[in-house]
């Protein structure tokens, strides 16, 4: 399957790029997907915990399988107002 | 009206658009570029957001805040992009009978905004730029 994979504020910096296409494998989990880029980034594995994670713009918990199509984002600490 | 804007917010105009007759007050608050933040120099902000999902949950504080207040009528806006120091980053107005609602819906307001909308600011000082990311699990900011 495919998910769209958004990068937001400082994670944007650390990934080099807004947004990008991933093909994981049938019923990988919103953590799994975590554990995935904490692995290719320093800068994500200094994360102590998965920060919160938005799938379809809802908040998620790390169990949440994910699906062909969704879109993804893991949300550094906001910072509004 | 769109939640997120990228030109000036316009304060008055805010007030403007949730008085009606029937209200005798108007709560506005205003948050504005300070120019130091934790002891760093500040010249200038650029926010940015997830801004699908920040008008969503914007909705959603919406409803929220016409659930559990429902004589006061509410406006919210934030601006994105680069911003000097003293301009206005966000404000909320609500409107209501009486001073009491008023007050507590726009301070309810500014919380959740603050609490769940996903925005952020990068600060740019003499020192360089940085992303503002409070600590997780940390008491929202009440600076």
């Amino acid at each position: 399957m495919r998910v769209r994979l958004l990068y937001f504020a400082s994670f944007r910096d650390a990934a080099g790029l807004p947004e990008e296409v991933r093909q994981l494998p049938d019923g990988t989990t919103v953590g799994e997907l975590w554990g995935r880029l904490r692995g290719e980034r320093p800068q994500f594995a200094a994360y102590p915990r998965m920060p919160p994670a938005a799938v379809n713009r809802r908040r998620e918990s790390a169990e949440r399988p994910l699906r062909d199509g969704d879109e993804v984002a893991f949300l550094p600490p906001i910072s509004g107002g | 009206m769109p939640f997120l804007v990228n030109d000036p917010i316009d304060a008055a105009r805010l007030t403007a658009e949730v008085l009606r007759p029937s209200d005798g007050a108007v709560a506005l608050f205003v948050g504005t570029v300070r120019r130091e933040n934790g002891g760093r120099a500040v010249e200038r902000i650029e926010y940015s957001a997830y801004g699908e999902m920040a008008e969503e949950e914007m909705s959603t504080i919406a409803e929220e805040l016409s659930e559990q207040f429902p004589d006061v009528r509410v406006a919210m806006r934030h601006r994105l992009g680069s911003l000097e120091v003293g301009e206005v980053s966000v404000a909320v107005a609500a409107a209501s009978p009486h001073r009491a609602e008023a007050f507590a819906a726009c301070r309810q307001a500014i919380e959740a905004i603050k609490a769940r909308v996903p925005i952020w600011k990068k600060e740019f000082g003499p020192d360089g730029a940085w992303w503002v990311e409070p600590a997780e699990g940390s008491p929202p900011s009440t600076e």
